[in-house]
């Protein structure tokens, strides 16, 4: 059962890392926006900026979307939880 | 405790209390932290704005921001008051020393790295604007 498993595994990810099918998944790979303006600190109450990593069901946009480096995901993930709290954003909606 | 830390204090206060009584109450805050040897070093008020959701039944908040430099004891003491308060929906402080200590290192960082090879500095610059894997690898 647990061979069963790794297989789909292995699949997965060869499908996903190697074979880009179609024309939709040949997009350029996307930059960190905040390297190239080499932001060191993200601000909680920079509502503006912090909107537009939150889609309208208020949940925080994945890196491998906004292709957002792992440093700069982390401090923004921290600035949106931190607006949460002051109802600066939502944590729900609908 | 012997540096002194900076805070970001953040408070929403009823909408239906009028400006000069939120005016009174920062001060009054302001007024507490100075009484337990902190120092107000900005004040903001950041005025009636729509809050993602609701508080307490309530639609708007009026939000005061302040920053302070102490040790931490009238942090304790600013917020046990807030908390009995209820023309206060919300606060929250925060700390922000350490990470503007830490945003400056990297800014040295990155300022001693474009000194020491001004070539390859401008060579990596165009990299980026390309949009190439290797950047994204380093």
């Amino acid at each position: 059962m647990s061979s069963n498993y790794e297989d789909r595994d292995l699949g997965f990810e060869q499908y996903d890392r190697t074979m880009p099918r179609g024309p939709r998944r040949m997009q350029r790979r996307k930059i960190c926006r905040f390297c190239i303006e080499k932001v060191d600190l993200i601000d909680f109450k920079d509502v503006k900026l912090l909107q537009s990593y939150v889609p309208e069901r208020g949940k925080i946009l994945p890196r491998r979307i906004s292709g957002v480096c792992a440093a700069h995901q982390r401090m923004l993930a921290e600035a949106i939880k931190r607006a949460r709290n002051i109802a600066l954003l939502p944590y729900a909606a609908d | 405790m012997a540096e002194k830390r900076i805070y970001e204090l953040i408070f929403i206060v009823d909408p239906d209390v009028a400006d000069d009584e939120v005016m009174k109450l920062s001060e009054g805050v302001q007024k507490i932290i100075t009484g337990q040897g902190g120092s107000i070093t900005k004040t903001e008020m950041m005025g009636k704005r729509q809050m993602a959701y609701e508080i307490n039944h309530k639609k708007n908040g009026t939000y005061v921001l302040l920053e302070v430099e102490g040790s931490g004891a009238e942090i304790a003491e600013v917020e046990r008051r807030m908390r009995v308060n209820d023309q206060i929906l919300r606060y929250m402080t925060i700390r922000v020393d350490e990470a503007r200590r830490r945003a400056d290192k990297l800014k040295d960082r990155r300022a001693r790295k474009a000194a020491k090879q001004p070539g390859s500095g401008k060579a990596k610059k165009a990299v980026v604007d390309f949009g190439s894997d290797e950047e994204l690898a380093s």
